[in-house]
């Protein structure tokens, strides 16, 4: 086996303790609300004796352990109980709805990551200069930008003053017709379907909430490509590079910034969950029908088994994206897998 | 010695802020959030609670930042909300401050299974995308002020249990540290009166940075409508019922208190960033 795919493989590992970890904590968090649970999952008109079947069919009256191995056993069967609003399984509602918040989550990021890198790089090369105090604190005015103020700002600004974004309301204007579900992506359905008319209307519709997560996640990502690039700048090989007389464009890009990104994709995972929890907020501003604001409908109407849901389903996601971000980092760095062959 | 080093370090915080004007009016700043915090609900010219005919007004002289859909004077209620998200963030800061204390010098200086369980475990919690954890928290443990207060704490405690950890365990076998168990002093006596505040400095600038999230937490879960409720004022309930009006116009009901909220986590992290430079120039970036 090569060093790499051990390397790989040592990595899917480790996974496997984060993940139990995350449904003992979900665990505990079913077992903590206030009171009896069985009390709140059987609703307010329960009277003693459905109370009590209820706790039979939750087996809350056998001892803790037994209680956790039939919690993961429905885990993984897919039983992740049903809503009460909806009426319908959790585990179908999440999935319905994921696609949603993960297509405005990625191409957030992507926005995010295709202005900081090129914010931090500026900063970088000029260190100390004017334009790299005003990144920093443009930067820092973004990240202090709370997700949902933003949010309305843009909708006021764009929306109400210049008329030029459509109504912040969902996915897709009703003038639209809801693409066939292939990938649950709207800009990838109506692009396999050749329907440039609804990918318009659709990328429309994203422009804001992307922008307003990409506005909160600027500045870990510029923050730390400036770092990186500062260190790699001051290292040797730049400095033959340069006395080589290489052009600084080669310099910059070809040599400092290939190693620098290394350090950032490895900030990415601390970015996902800044914008795993923007989203939430950034999906009830504009009344995005994703997973978050399918956790806000479902906290305030104390829909326990559905926010549960959400908050693993949540976690698992940011555990699967860590993985890929060190998977990735493993494929990219050309310093892991050489010796090995 | 003695009269030296504090000498040096007042010559040193002053040409760290004449260096950085921005330093310089992030303290500014922080001394007039805290005089809203602590004054405002006795400066401020209107109850923030009471209702008048004046609904919707814009803004103007007699209410600088108008009025909302219940004629409430929203200039007062921006300040007003200033102590309670103030009580919100630092307690909950607090609260990770000395629970991410302790668990840190148990893991830092015993090491061994207590390190291995209590790493694991502030893994286990940062393996969530925290602002969702801070929701299932709160969710679970019922939707009052304190458990938001719980839940911010609960998500900021690794971060500076794993500070002390590392500053803790660099130090175990110190020569002060061995001279100190020498001289008959206990195990717990030499951590936390010998080891731990060698810690400090950088915990201290953990906490002004944190402080700037902890406002965010807060009000971000206020906004979604968890802990806070109307008609109390603050901010984040405050951009929630502006956000009705926004789509028709009515621009103040959320624009001046999520300013204010931005401007208040503003002040922390540029505050973070200085203090990060006067406790340790080499990590400035």
């Amino acid at each position: 086996m090569s060093q790499r795919a051990r390397i790989i493989a040592a990595r899917l590992l480790q996974a496997i303790p984060v993940i139990i970890g995350v449904v003992t904590i979900t665990f505990v968090l079913t077992r903590a609300l206030p009171g009896d649970p069985a009390v709140y999952f059987a609703g307010d008109a329960a009277d003693e004796a459905s109370i009590q079947q209820v706790r039979e069919t939750l087996g809350l009256d056998k001892p803790l352990p037994q209680q956790f191995l039939i919690y993961v056993g429905d885990l993984v069967r897919g039983d992740w109980g049903d809503s009460l609003s909806t009426g319908q399984p959790v585990l179908s509602d999440l999935s319905r709805r994921l696609p949603a918040s993960l297509e405005l989550t990625l191409l957030a990021l992507l926005l995010s990551c295709a202005i900081a890198i090129p914010l931090g790089v500026m900063a970088a090369t000029k260190p100390g200069s004017w334009r790299d105090h005003l990144c920093r604190v443009a930067v820092t005015a973004g990240v202090s930008l709370p997700t949902f103020f933003t949010g309305i700002l843009l909708i006021y600004i764009f929306y109400y003053l210049l008329d030029i974004a459509p109504s912040p309301l969902g996915r897709l204007d009703f003038l639209y017709i809801e693409p066939e579900r292939v990938t649950g992506f709207y800009l990838i359905d109506t692009a396999l379907a050749g329907d440039w008319e609804t990918f318009g209307g659709a990328a429309k519709q994203l422009v804001l909430p992307a922008a307003t997560m990409a506005i909160f996640t600027l500045a870990p990502i510029a923050r730390m490509t400036r770092a990186s690039m500062l260190q790699e700048l001051s290292s040797d090989f730049i400095r033959t590079a340069r006395a080589a007389g290489l052009k600084r464009r080669k310099v910059l890009l070809g040599y400092a910034l290939r190693n620098a990104l290394l350090p950032v994709v490895t900030t990415l995972g601390m970015v996902f969950s800044f914008a795993l929890g923007a989203n939430v907020l950034v999906e009830k501003v504009f009344a995005w029908p994703g997973i978050g604001s399918y956790a806000v409908d479902a906290l305030v109407a104390s829909d326990y088994a559905a926010v549960q849901g959400f908050v693993l389903a949540m976690a698992l996601l940011f555990v699967a994206l860590n993985l890929i971000i060190d998977l990735l980092y493993a494929v990219i760095d050309p310093r892991i897998g050489f010796e090995g062959g | 010695m003695s009269t030296a080093a504090p000498q040096s370090f007042v010559s040193h915080v002053s040409y760290v802020l004449r260096q950085n004007p921005v330093t310089m009016i992030a303290f500014a700043m922080l001394g007039a959030l805290i005089i809203c915090a602590v004054f405002g609900p006795s400066l401020v010219p209107y109850d923030p609670l009471a209702s008048s005919d004046q609904i919707l007004q814009p803004p103007n002289a007699s209410h600088w930042f108008g009025t909302d859909h219940l004629g409430r004077d929203v200039f007062s209620r921006v300040i007003v909300a200033t102590r309670l998200d103030m009580v919100i963030s630092i307690g909950a800061v607090a609260l990770s401050f000395v629970a991410g204390s302790i668990l840190g010098c148990i893991a830092g200086y015993w090491g061994g299974w207590f390190d291995s369980i209590i790493s694991r475990g502030l893994d286990m919690i940062m393996a969530f995308p925290l602002f969702v954890l801070a929701m299932g928290i709160v969710a679970a443990l019922g939707n009052t002020v304190e458990n938001v207060i719980y839940a911010t704490a609960v998500i900021n405690t690794p971060f500076y249990a794993r500070v002390v950890r590392a500053e803790v365990n660099i130090r175990r076998d110190a020569g002060f540290v061995q001279a100190a168990k020498l001289a008959g002093n206990s195990d717990l006596r030499v951590v936390a009166l010998h080891i731990f505040p060698n810690a400090l400095p950088p915990m201290m600038v953990q906490v002004s940075l944190n402080m700037g999230w902890a406002v965010l937490n807060a009000a971000g879960l206020s906004f979604i409508g968890l802990g806070v409720r109307p008609p109390t004022p603050e901010w984040g309930i405050m951009v929630a019922e502006g956000a009705n009006y926004i789509i028709s116009g009515e621009w103040w009901l959320a624009v001046f208190p999520g300013l204010w909220l931005m401007l208040a986590v503003f002040t922390f992290n540029l505050l973070g960033d200085g203090l990060r430079d006067m406790v340790d120039p080499r990590q400035r970036r």
